[in-house]
């Protein structure tokens, strides 16, 4: 096709998502390149989740454009289905699915979506759990698992598809705060791996370490972006400096 | 997301803790199987001390009645056990037809359940009785349509409604989150629902699942308005051979009782172990 490396892996412009009548993204833009780590962050109910949830495919959009890898999200006759396989996700509440083992949630997909062989799949499967650390818990039901560990078989899990871009949704927003930092280590190591990760997250500290580019959501709007250097110490908008100020 | 339009008025989806169904059985004990038997004994042997001794006694009256009376209660679990299996295959697809993304198998699945739902069995039951033919032919065959299976179907209608009811509240009490994984995880909708979703919904169908079944075992006695030969018939039947004796009437009809309880008793039980199995495991 005609995308290639050096154009945006994810290329979001102008976009717009209403529930009802109420308009939740007001033109939104943004590009990442393959390799990139991006983090946005924002006051609650600003539309964080609603913009990443757009670039899967979960929500639908009313008007703008998506590109991942070059294939148009923002179209009807969208395979949703070749568009996940590329696009991995991870959520604040794990979504484990409760009725198998953590080695089998890993393997499900690869299995039953990409129809691979259930050897390759095992050996795959058994090098992310060696990967997020969790060697020991193949067996283990997800209700046996602490919060931190669920959430690193959720990665693991999303991981097992080889996915282009990973999407994290605040995933350590649900955890004690000493298993946020397990967890945070998993991601980090990934965007080191040059994994292309779009992160929401509050961990200022760590948004500011790992990522390449800090967006800043109000209302639906990104009212200032930068790299972490200058949006953290150098932020323009008082919109920011408020918020930054609350929070850090 | 996706299911959240989907909402159930199912108490037992709720909160399995809470189930009123849970409480209602948690009531029955087994003493109340003895005070049955009891009231069947005492009422068959202090009866006759009281009466004319030109009849038989009472009990041995019973116990001459009894292999047929046995053989009728058989039939009403026959009736049960296929009206529950039909109600359930057609209720499942039933139900499932309410959580389709076409609108017009949604919405008439969902009025199929809503119909046949608010209907009184009995009703149903006539229903069935008098509008299904005596027999149907099929090519050159001639298949009959005797009053019993015409009665099955007529009790499996109930059924399905209420199995497709529990079949959509199951899959709506499950958290939208399961959808969302599954869908980021590209599986199709199919997979979604038979992999995923189903195999979740299977422990919390089955308590309800298996109180729908007590209540349909009680009410297979219906068909003995529409004059199928189930025990309630047979039990008319037995009496009025007695000529009416009144001194009759206790014993047989606790007798009845005692063995609806010694079938329906150990289900409730086991019902409520499953409703407590799984409140405490999700
Ligand atoms: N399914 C939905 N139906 C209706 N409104 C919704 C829906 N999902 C989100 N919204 C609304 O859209 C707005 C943005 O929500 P979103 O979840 O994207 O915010 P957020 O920035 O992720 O917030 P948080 O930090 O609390 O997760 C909110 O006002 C929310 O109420
Ligand atoms: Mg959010």
């Amino acid at each position: 096709m005609a995308w290639s490396e050096d154009q945006p892996m994810v290329s979001i412009k102008n976009l717009h998502k209403s529930f009802g009548a109420l308009e939740v993204i007001k033109g939104v833009s943004l590009d990442v390149m393959k390799g990139e780590v991006i983090c946005i962050i924002g006051p609650s109910g600003s539309g964080k989740s609603t913009i990443i949830r757009c670039v899967n495919a979960l929500n639908d959009m009313q008007k703008g454009s998506i590109l991942v890898e070059g294939q148009e999200v923002n179209d009807p006759d969208l395979n949703k289905l070749e568009l996940r396989k590329k696009v991995g996700m991870v959520f604040q509440q794990y979504n484990l699915f409760p009725h198998k083992t953590a080695l089998e949630n890993i393997m499900m997909a690869p299995l039953l979506v990409l129809k691979q062989d259930k050897a390759e799949v095992e050996e795959l499967a058994r090098q992310l759990v060696k990967k997020v650390r969790l060697e020991g818990k193949e067996n283990n039901y997800p209700g046996e698992l602490s919060g931190g560990q669920q959430q690193r078989v959720a990665i693991a899990r999303s991981l097992a598809m080889t996915p282009d871009v990973m999407l994290f949704d605040e995933v350590t927003a649900a955890l004690d705060p000493e298993t946020v930092n397990e967890v945070l280590v998993t991601i980090k190591e990934l965007a080191e791996d040059g994994m292309t990760c779009i992160l929401v997250t509050h961990e200022m500290g760590f948004a500011r370490e790992v990522a390449d580019h800090i967006y800043f959501t109000d209302k639906g709007v990104i009212v200032e972006h930068g790299r972490p250097a200058t949006f953290f110490d150098d932020a323009k908008d008082p919109r920011t400096k408020e918020f930054l100020s609350q929070i850090l | 997301m996706k299911n959240s339009k989907y909402k159930t008025d199912l108490p037992v989806m709720l909160s399995p803790k809470t189930a009123t169904a849970g409480r209602f059985n948690l009531s029955l004990k087994p003493w109340h199987g003895l005070l049955l038997l009891g009231i069947c004994v005492l009422s068959s042997t202090a009866a006759y001390t009281a009466d004319d001794t030109a009849n038989a006694p009472p009990f041995e009256v019973l116990l001459r009645w009894m292999p047929l009376l046995l053989k009728g209660f058989v039939f009403n679990l026959v009736i049960s056990v296929s009206a529950m299996g039909i109600g359930t295959l057609v209720g499942a697809a039933l139900g499932l037809g309410q959580i389709s993304l076409h609108g017009s198998v949604r919405k008439t699945s969902w009025f199929v359940t809503q119909f046949f739902r608010n209907s009184p069995w009995l009703v149903l039951l006539f229903f069935a009785m008098f509008l299904l033919p005596f027999e149907i032919k099929v090519g050159g065959f001639t298949i009959p349509l005797p009053d019993w299976l015409k009665a099955i179907f007529g009790l499996s209608l109930p059924v399905m409604a209420n199995v497709s009811e529990i079949v959509r509240g199951a899959i709506a009490s499950l958290p939208s989150g399961q959808w969302e994984a599954a869908d980021s995880l590209a599986f199709s909708r199919t997979q979604v629902l038979w992999r995923i979703i189903l195999p979740q919904c299977v422990k919390r169908m089955l308590p309800p699942w298996m109180n729908l079944y007590s209540i349909l075992t009680m009410a297979t006695v219906l068909a003995s308005i529409v004059g199928v030969s189930e025990v309630m018939t047979l039990t008319g039947q037995a009496l009025s051979a007695e000529d009416g004796r009144t001194d009759l009437l206790m014993p047989f009809y606790s007798f009845i009782l005692f063995l609806f309880f010694i079938y329906c008793y150990p289900i409730a039980r086991w019902t409520v172990y499953l409703e407590q199995k799984f409140a405490v495991k999700t």
